[in-house]
């Protein structure tokens, strides 16, 4: 950096490097050193640009979220407390929601992690015609809402939908047997369908990168199938598996389309528990209480799941 | 290859399809046919019918429509510029300072949306920053929510990015306004366009944050679905969840021809 004491705004006109000032039809800036480096406006430091995005976004978002925690710990009587945290913490439909989430979203996950696993692996390892339109359908499948699978879970196991229709066409029954779309089963269901292909996506793309060779050298050292799948291709999926893993969990723990459109007075999770309490019942305190609690359980999963994806390389 | 038999290969193709296609494939087709209908409580629908098309273009579902698309456009838009200055920004400092912008960016998707909704409830109802009840909260909401996408898979872009390019326009003696608008920006076309398209459809079915916060007269498409179903006409709701995932088709498939136009540069 030889030209360190020229004025910045020199920096605006006269940055050429020394072949292209040399030519015969270029008009040189005097100010220009001869071995001036293009890079010299580098002496606004990096982070001065990202300011602009980073006050935005302190503006929309942390401000907002600053202003939720600070509203959980002001009761209605005013003044700073943590009393409402108590209130909520005691109250049985937090808990219930709590518990709830909790296990929708592990179940969801460990069946999204099975299912897709095994989906992945026949799509990439038992290699069919149509194989690529099936991976660009699940493209296409993850660009839409989630509610849209309760919506035609609706239509399928509804009350009165096609199953139970089906059920009381061949039994002459009154109604039929599938009862499970109100319960948590039913969010179960509709939550492992949509949130599969977030596993099967980096596990694809973690399988296009194994040397099929191995495959080969396994099998025609004489390994089953089976061994195969468990000592080659599964410590190769397995950082995929955590990363997809991860982030379906915190996707479910905030999932909340699903459960609203199964409409059922008996699943309720904590973001839900949010929504009934700020816009059914206006109890903006305990809605904050609420949400701070969410917030803590999915950002701590989330950034467990940043280092596992960091580490892994994912 | 993992199976060799010809047996074991169907033996496993079965199962695959016995599995892909009941719980992914079944789904979006019931929806379609369901539109198409004006019962279904059998193995197959009857009444075959376009009325709930009639409903699910026009009047409340039109405007609907519109404002979905109108939010949807400028969230994505105003997500693309936030995401992708921060991206270019990020990429210019140091490991820490990037990966401070990258928690900081990454951290909208780990807060749930219900809570993110909340959040600019409680922060724009009150003055000086009084936007509650305008149509103006839902935008934000969906920007604050599609900015971490945008910037996600523009920082992904910018580190498979060729740094000769750059270089060699630097040493040509561009300064770094003009490397980044010649140089860097339509080498990255085609993944803002793919990021303006991931934004586009995320904001188009939204529909926790904007639960907490749509005024009565700016009713985004996902909310039309869930006052149409809750009121019990599902298969109106069916329709409009169509004209829902083919409004967001129909674009996504804009988008990727200007990726691949952009590609032929």
């Amino acid at each position: 950096m030889t030209s360190a004491a020229h004025p910045v705004a020199s920096d605006i006109t006269a940055t050429k490097t020394p072949r292209q000032r040399t030519g015969p039809s270029r008009a040189v800036p005097p100010k220009a050193g001869p071995r001036e480096p293009a890079r010299r406006a580098r002496r606004i430091p990096g982070f001065v640009w990202a300011l602009p995005p980073v006050a935005v976004l302190a503006l929309v978002f942390l401000y907002p979220l600053a202003l939720v925690v600070q509203q959980s710990v002001s009761p209605d009587e005013g003044g700073t407390s943590i009393a409402p945290y108590g209130d909520v913490f005691a109250s049985e439909s937090f808990r219930s929601a709590l518990t709830t989430t909790v296990w929708l979203a592990v179940g969801s996950t460990a069946g999204c992690l099975v299912l897709g696993f095994v989906l992945a692996m026949i799509i990439a390892f038992v290699p069919f015609p149509g194989g690529r339109a099936v991976a660009k359908f699940i493209d296409v499948f993850l660009s839409f809402p989630s509610f849209l699978i309760t919506l035609a879970l609706l239509f399928i196991y509804g009350n009165v939908g096609m199953a139970n229709g089906v059920w009381t066409d061949i039994t002459g029954a009154a109604d039929g047997p599938f009862d499970f779309l109100t319960t948590p089963w039913g969010v179960l269901l509709a939550e492992i369908t949509y949130f599969t292909p977030f596993v099967m996506r980096p596990l694809l793309a973690a399988f296009s990168q194994l040397d099929s060779a191995q495959l080969e050298v396994a099998s025609s050292l004489g390994a089953k199938p089976a061994r195969i799948v468990r000592q080659v291709i599964l410590p190769e999926a397995l950082p995929a598996l955590a990363a997809g893993g991860s982030l379906v969990l915190v996707m479910c723990l905030n999932e909340f389309g699903i459960v609203l459109f199964t409409g059922a007075k008996g699943v309720t999770t904590l973001p839900m528990l949010v929504y009934s309490k700020a816009i059914l019942e206006s109890d903006y305190p305990a809605a904050c209480v609420v949400a701070v609690v969410n917030i803590a359980i999915s950002v701590g999963l989330y950034s467990l799941y940043r280092m596992v994806s960091r580490r892994v390389g994912a | 290859m993992l199976v060799h038999s010809r047996t074991g290969k169907w033996a496993t193709w079965s199962v695959f399809f016995v599995l892909f296609v009941p719980l992914f494939a079944v789904p979006l087709l019931v929806i379609l046919a369901a539109s198409f209908t004006t019962n279904w409580s059998g193995a197959f629908p009857s009444g075959p019918t376009t009325e709930h098309y009639v409903a699910a273009t026009g009047g409340d579902s039109l405007q609907a429509l519109t404002t979905s698309l109108i939010t949807a456009v400028s969230a994505s838009l105003l997500a693309l510029t936030i995401g992708s200055w921060a991206a270019l920004a990020a990429a210019s400092m140091r490991r820490r300072g990037r990966r401070f912008l990258d928690a900081l960016f990454m951290l909208p998707v780990a807060v749930p949306s219900v809570v993110v909704g909340l959040a600019v409830l409680v922060a724009f109802s009150k003055p000086p920053m009084l936007l509650n009840g305008t149509r103006w909260i839902v935008i934000l909401a969906h920007t604050i929510l599609v900015t971490a996408f945008a910037y996600s898979s523009v920082s992904a872009a910018i580190v498979r990015l060729d740094p000769m390019y750059e270089q060699a326009a630097a040493s040509l003696g561009a300064r770094p306004g003009y490397v980044l608008w010649r140089i860097k920006l339509p080498l990255l076309l085609p993944s803002l366009t793919a990021a303006a398209g991931l934004c586009f459809a995320l904001s188009m079915g939204e529909l926790s944050a904007t639960m907490m916060l749509y005024p009565p007269d700016w009713t985004p498409l996902p909310v039309q679905i869930f006052a149409a179903t809750d009121r019990g006409s599902l298969f109106t709701g069916a329709a409009v969840a169509v004209v829902l995932m083919g409004t967001t088709l129909l674009v996504l498939l804009g988008v990727s021809k200007i990726r691949t136009r952009a590609s032929y540069r």
